[in-house]
């Protein structure tokens, strides 16, 4: 069984239709890249998988939690999809420990010990193990993210989407988090990621999306997409480079 | 019989400051739970509860603080139950409170960043989650040096229950000129005890939003 | 519950005696409000122009005024004033006590507008051969006002409604003919429904006209804007 099946997902800001009938699905351990130009509706697919927009048509199903039209079963789903943002947005009032420690608490209703083991386990994960007691505002921009991640990791979810999460990075500082995001990967993860990282979608992803106009233009195995693109869309798309 | 204004005359000027205090710590307590529902409401998801609250604020604040004690009064007395004064004090105030409050929270609330809001929706919280364990924390920070603010507006607009007769500070100051006619010395000492509470609290409120603001750019 | 009757009519009667109480919290108010704003807005500028050494006096009559009740203001007035010979009508320590009272939170918001421009505005106007007084007037203070508008409009609002503690000292404003009308006709909860409405009514005109005024004087995209960005560069 897919970990996440869409089909036929649209989406409309107003009278705007962004995402026009999108059919993607993932398999356990696949990671997948999502690429493409600047508003073809990348950053809206993700959040309609994680339900955090609400969908006009079509179906999303993570783990047998199906999400529709109607917006029911939204929670049940979230536990199973983690979610990072191109801004780590942690929260700046509890330290790193807590704010790994949050969700699994009051979400999933796991004990203090639990909770802590798998905040040491997820932060250990990111390469941060020994920052448990840091504030947020005291870590360098690739440690947010880093401890962004391990937050979503804390909920052990089924499958986990990024949207972009190195574009507010310094140069310097994305190697880092591509670099965690490479061994989560390799542990077997599930991941669905938006990047303008080619050569890490390329060389990570199992498969590569590329969108235009609002559908899945083309896609395929990250070696054909990028080795022998068939559209002249995307063509011109890795032509002109990136964006 | 005309009373010169002697020590015991400003002594009893000066203890009936604790029925202000007292007055003042009722109607936060009250308003401020009532405040804190009205805060609520006003950034709910659900449209008619906010426009609610929005009336509510929008209405007490169009509305002399003197208006809502008479309204309380006679309202509470109107079952036919006999009131003590201070009660019907303590409702009027908190009713006013609770709309400055509200607005105050209300704002406090909002300038949490929204991606907060995003953030913990991601990880599966309910709503409630979301304010008691993300949203509220970091609301209270902003919140705290206005709220601290606005007890000193608390603080002296309890003078006006003196016409109910609760013998308060200003009620006392009246007491005292009628017998003494010595007003410079009698309401003086009164505004002399009003600043004396007020002063301190406006002092903290300003110090608590230098260290915000100071915060925030550094 | 003692089957409790509203009964509007007897104090529909006697609107003429309620509108004469709004004529004069109307009166009251605007005398009130434009003097204690005018008040605020020229101490603001002296204290902005003054030597630092000169301000304190007007830091304490603003501390002084924020932190005593407008009530007690009053009756210090009322009475304190007639004791050292000083005569005065009722009406006429309700409009000095409106006065003190306005004018100390006018200097305070206008304070705070004048702090926040920018020195490089200041710098920009200067270097355009304005004078002090010039730069004071077009790149400080009208901006500044422009600013606290909105702080100013509510300050004003809660000014007209803290008229009404003015039935105190027996001034027959609207509430302190409210309080005739009650012992008249003993419908207390009526009459005051009655005047709280019609506080309120004059709250929300209020604050229409006080927003449409803003929209007159500070017009967005004005002289004032351009100002703005001109010594922004
Ligand atoms: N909340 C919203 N309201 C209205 N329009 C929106 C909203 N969010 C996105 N859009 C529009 O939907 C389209 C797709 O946006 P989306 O953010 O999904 O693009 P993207 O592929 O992620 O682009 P980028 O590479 O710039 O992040 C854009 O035209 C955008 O303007
Ligand atoms: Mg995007």
């Amino acid at each position: 069984m897919p970990v996440v099946q869409v089909e036929g997902v649209r989406k409309s800001f107003g009278a705007v239709e962004v995402l026009k009938g999108i059919d993607l699905t993932v398999e356990r351990g696949e990671v997948i890249a999502i690429i493409g130009r600047s508003g073809s509706g990348k950053s809206t697919l993700l959040r309609c998988i994680n339900g955090l927009e609400g969908i006009q048509a079509g179906s999303i199903e993570v783990s047998g939690h199906k999400l529709d039209a109607s917006g029911r079963g939204l929670r049940e789903l979230r536990k199973d999809v983690g979610i990072v943002f191109q801004s780590y947005n942690l929260f700046p009032h509890l330290r790193v420990g807590e704010n790994i420690m949050l969700a699994p608490r009051v979400v999933l209703g796991v004990g203090k010990a639990e909770a802590r083991q798998r905040a040491e386990e997820a932060l250990a994960e990111v390469g941060l193990a020994e920052r448990f007691e840091a504030w947020p505002d005291n870590l360098s921009g690739g440690q947010q993210q880093r401890v962004a991640i391990a937050r979503s990791l804390a909920m052990k979810p089924k499958v986990m989407l990024f949207d972009e999460v190195t574009s507010a990075l310094d140069p310097e500082l994305t190697g880092e988090v591509l670099a965690t995001m490479e061994r989560l990967a390799e542990h077997g993860m599930t991941m669905l990621l938006v990047t303008h990282e080619m050569a890490f979608a390329r060389r990570v992803a199992t498969q590569t999306i590329f969108m235009h106009q609002g559908k899945v233009w083309e896609v395929g195995p990250s070696e054909r997409l990028f080795g022998a693109p068939q559209t002249p869309e995307l063509r011109q798309f890795l032509g002109t480079g990136l964006k | 019989m005309i009373r010169t204004f002697s020590e015991s005359e400003f002594l009893f000027i000066v203890a009936s400051a604790r029925w202000t205090l007292l007055l003042t710590l009722l109607s936060l307590l009250l308003g401020g739970l009532l405040g804190f529902i009205v805060a609520l409401a006003r950034t709910s998801q659900l449209a008619p509860l906010r426009m609610l609250a929005a009336g509510w604020i929008g209405m007490i604040q169009g509305i002399p603080v003197l208006m809502l004690l008479f309204l309380s009064y006679y309202g509470l007395s109107m079952g036919g139950v006999d009131m003590p004064p201070i009660v019907a004090a303590s409702v009027s105030m908190a009713i006013y409170a609770s709309a400055y409050l509200g607005e105050i929270w209300r704002g406090s609330i909002q300038s949490v960043a929204w991606q907060q809001w995003e953030a913990s929706a991601a990880l599966a919280m309910s709503r409630a989650q979301q304010y008691r364990y993300v949203i509220l924390p970091q609301a209270v920070r902003i919140a705290v040096a206005p709220t601290v603010g606005f007890i000193v507006q608390l603080v002296k607009n309890t003078s006006i229950v003196s016409i109910i007769g609760v013998v308060e500070l200003a009620r006392a100051g009246n007491l005292v000129n009628n017998a003494t006619f010595a007003p410079f010395k009698v309401f003086g000492t009164v505004a002399a005890t009003y600043f004396i509470i007020c002063w301190p609290i406006s002092l903290l409120a300003r110090r608590l939003e230098g260290r915000l603001n100071a915060r925030r750019s550094g | 519950m003692n089957g409790f009757q509203f009964q509007f009519s007897p104090v529909f009667a006697r609107s003429d005696v309620l509108l004469e109480g709004l004529w004069l919290t109307l009166q009251l108010s605007a005398i009130g409000i434009s003097l204690g704003a005018l008040l605020g807005i020229l101490l603001a500028m002296l204290r902005g122009l003054a030597p630092r050494a000169l301000r304190w006096p007007v830091d304490a009559y603003v501390e002084l005024v924020r932190n005593t009740p407008f009530l007690v203001q009053l009756l210090i007035i009322f009475f304190g004033l007639p004791s050292i010979g000083v005569k005065l009508t009722a009406e006429q320590a309700a409009i000095g006590a409106i006065v003190l009272n306005l004018g100390a939170y006018s200097t305070e918001i206008v304070r705070a507008g004048i702090e926040s421009v920018h020195k490089s505005q200041i710098e920009a106007g200067l270097s355009l051969a304005m004078t002090r007084w010039q730069v004071f007037r077009h790149v400080v203070i009208a901006p500044a006002l422009a600013r606290v508008w909105p702080s100013l409009s509510s300050q004003f609002v809660l000014m007209m409604l803290s008229t009404s503690v003015c039935s105190f000292i027996s001034v027959q404003e609207l509430s302190g003919t409210a309080a005739n009308v009650e012992s008249d006709t003993f419908r207390s909860f009526e009459v005051y429904i009655t005047v709280t409405a019609i506080y309120l009514a004059l709250a929300l005109v209020m604050r229409g006209l006080l927003a449409m005024l803003g929209a007159v004087l500070f017009p967005k995209g004005s002289g004032l804007g351009r100002l703005r960005t001109q010594s922004g560069r």
